[in-house]
């Protein structure tokens, strides 16, 4: 099965086998379907989302465009290409910023996903754009995750904001936004602790906090390398919190990121931003038309 | 009726909650081929049946080899532990610490990651809780040196075992891979058989690239186990599966919590049973 590196040597190689049989049919079509949705599977993709994404470009490609084509394997290939790119949204890289600063950031997502790197690097980001950011330590769970942040923020010559982790984090939110307020920071990100989607009592933090401070972005922070889980996991956080999107990590390896996918296909909120490495510089805007590539091996 | 029939439609649910379990594709039609044969050869009728049957493939796969840590090493031993960013090294290393002082054992902990953000207060506060001695230096300083001078203490205060923690890095990154055979050559000049263990750990809710991860890095730091940490999510680990199979390593632990006795080591059948243990399979 793994013997092609890529999709399009494996539509190559199944149109081939056709070759000679004249027209090609829809069978023909049903065929080269099952090597995209293996190719998807193999990316991450979340099965479902694979299903619904194959009926809707066979759909497509059952049409004149690829029966009639003398490349057929190009034909699907680009049907493919331009529906991942469909799915994945356009670029959006913005965030919404409050009529009245501050502009609250909050930063969510599993253990380990990449929450306070980003949050470095979004300060970072904003500062460049002539904003001022506020790092607020808001993690008070992981061991040393308050002096992460602060290392970052000595890094970057970002103030943070940090009570220790014996206060509440729905307080500790509420005390950055006063804290912004009276030092003229417009911009405030919050790292919250990595927590598993089913911890309901973790989830409800979250809540907490959302409700007393009203973030006007609530980004759900996403490793490249998720498996099938990421479906269940963007579903749970976005059912229960309202995601406003998303931020991509470790986009730097050599995971396909289907993931992505999922992510968007289940919430309809935009990937954001893309975590290009562990530097404080490594973020970027999310380019669909990359991880559509990327995953089809282009 | 009253059972169901080993049907299509049966094998084809099958294969979605090994796909939905991150199996992967090749390998779950694998598993459900070989499933079919031996529901023909053994003219299975009752699907709920191949259940056991698939669990115990599943764990035939997974349990050949022998889970036990190497802690035979002289004067002492070490266990190197490695992985990509964020999967859980420094917390394992803490829980592992525990895990072997509760048997007796005087372990010391090497804060080899001197790259990330307060990664060394990170390990300082496992060591704490653990209550095992962490050997440190600055931050930004070479992690050899500090597994080197870890080597010496342990040496000195006739430690048995000394766990070294490790910056995260993605395999596909060469100079950091680099890094790691260079802490191998600096362990080896004081004790030449060590490590006795290179853990790898991977994450739970890691997809297919987990395969590439565990290739690329027992390719470059020859690992001898696995630590699969996050189960105590939704996320089955399926791709340990294909790992396995591929690369014979053995899974030695599970991580399924944030908590010091959150460790356990791995147990292939109530893993494999675990696979299939959700909603989707309805009623399989
Ligand atoms: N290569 C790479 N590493 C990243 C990226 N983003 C984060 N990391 C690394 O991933 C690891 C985990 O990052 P953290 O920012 O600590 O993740 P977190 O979500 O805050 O973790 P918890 O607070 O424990 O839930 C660290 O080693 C980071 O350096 C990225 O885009 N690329
Ligand atoms: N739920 C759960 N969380 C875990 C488990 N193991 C580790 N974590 C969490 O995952 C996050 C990352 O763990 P670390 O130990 O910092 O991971 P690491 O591999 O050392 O990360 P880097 O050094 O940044 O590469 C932390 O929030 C841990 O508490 C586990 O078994 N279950
Ligand atoms: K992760
Ligand atoms: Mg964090
Ligand atoms: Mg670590």
């Amino acid at each position: 099965m793994a013997i092609f590196e890529n999709l399009s040597e494996r539509l190559q190689a199944a149109f081939k086998r056709l070759r000679g049989k004249g027209k090609v049919t829809e069978e023909d079509v049903s065929e080269v379907m099952r090597e995209i949705r293996v190719a998807l599977l193999e990316a991450d993709v979340s099965y479902k989302v694979v299903k619904d994404f194959i009926k809707k470009v066979k759909e497509r490609a059952v049409g004149q465009e690829v029966l009639a084509s003398l490349t057929p394997a190009q034909q699907v290939i680009k049907i493919v290409h331009e529906e991942l790119i469909e799915l994945l949204g356009g670029i959006q890289s913005r965030l919404t910023t409050a009529p009245k600063p501050p502009t609250v950031i909050m930063l969510v997502g599993l253990q380990g996903a990449g929450k306070t790197t980003s949050a470095g690097k979004l300060a970072n980001l904003l500062r460049k754009q002539g904003k001022k950011p506020l790092l607020v330590a808001a993690d008070i769970y992981r061991p040393a995750a308050v002096k992460q942040l602060q290392v970052l923020g000595e890094q970057l010559q970002i103030p943070v904001f940090a009570m220790g982790t014996s206060v509440s984090a729905v307080n500790i939110a509420k005390g950055a936004l006063e804290y912004a307020a009276s030092h003229g920071r417009d911009m405030v990100i919050i790292d919250t602790a990595g927590r598993l989607h089913i911890n309901e009592e973790l989830m409800q933090e979250l809540q907490d906090i959302k409700a007393a401070i009203k973030p006007h972005e609530i980004l759900l922070v996403v490793d490249a390398m998720t498996g099938q889980t990421a479906v269940e996991v963007a579903e749970t956080f976005n059912a229960q919190l309202g995601i406003d999107g998303v931020i991509m990590t470790k986009l730097d390896g050599d995971a396909k990121g289907g993931a992505a996918l999922s992510v968007r296909a289940v919430t309809g909120k935009p990937i954001k931003f893309a975590g290009m490495g562990e530097k404080l510089d490594a973020l970027e805007p999310f380019y669909p038309d990359r991880l559509a590539s990327r995953i089809l091996g282009m | 009726t009253g059972y169901r029939k080993p049907d299509e439609e049966f094998f084809e649910e099958l294969e979605e909650a090994l796909i939905q379990a991150d199996v992967g594709v090749t390998t779950s039609m694998q598993l459900v081929e070989k499933l079919q044969k031996i529901c023909k050869e053994r003219r299975i009728e009752d699907a709920s049946l191949l259940k056991d049957v698939l669990a115990e493939e599943v764990a035939r796969i997974l349990g050949e080899e022998d889970i036990e840590l190497n802690l035979k090493g002289q004067p002492f031993s070490v266990i190197l532990v490695v992985g990509v960013n964020g999967v859980g090294k420094t917390t394992t290393i803490g829980k592992l610490a525990w895990f072997l002082k509760s048997q007796g054992k005087k372990v010391i902990l090497a804060a080899g990651d001197t790259f990330r953000a307060a990664a060394i207060d990170q390990l300082e506060i496992w060591g704490n809780r653990a209550g095992v001695e962490v050997i440190k230096h600055q931050e930004g300083s070479d992690p050899a040196a500090v597994a080197f001078d870890a080597m010496q203490a342990a040496r000195a205060r006739k430690a048995d075992v000394i766990i070294i923690d490790t910056a995260g890095r993605l395999h596909n990154k060469v100079n950091l891979m680099e890094e790691l055979k260079k802490i191998k050559r600096v362990i080896q000049r004081e004790v030449p058989d060590a490590p006795h263990e290179v853990l790898l750990v991977l994450d739970a809710t890691t997809g297919q690239n987990a395969v590439n991860q565990a290739k690329i890095f027992g390719e470059a730091a020859g690992v001898t186990g696995i630590v699969l940490t996050k189960l105590d999510g939704t996320a089955k680990g399926g791709v340990i599966i294909s790992i396995k199979n591929e690369l014979k390593v053995p899974v030695k632990f599970i991580g399924i919590g944030e908590k010091m006795e959150d460790l356990r080591p791995f147990a292939p059948q109530e893993f494999a049973s675990a696979l299939f243990d959700r909603s989707d399979a309805k009623e399989m």
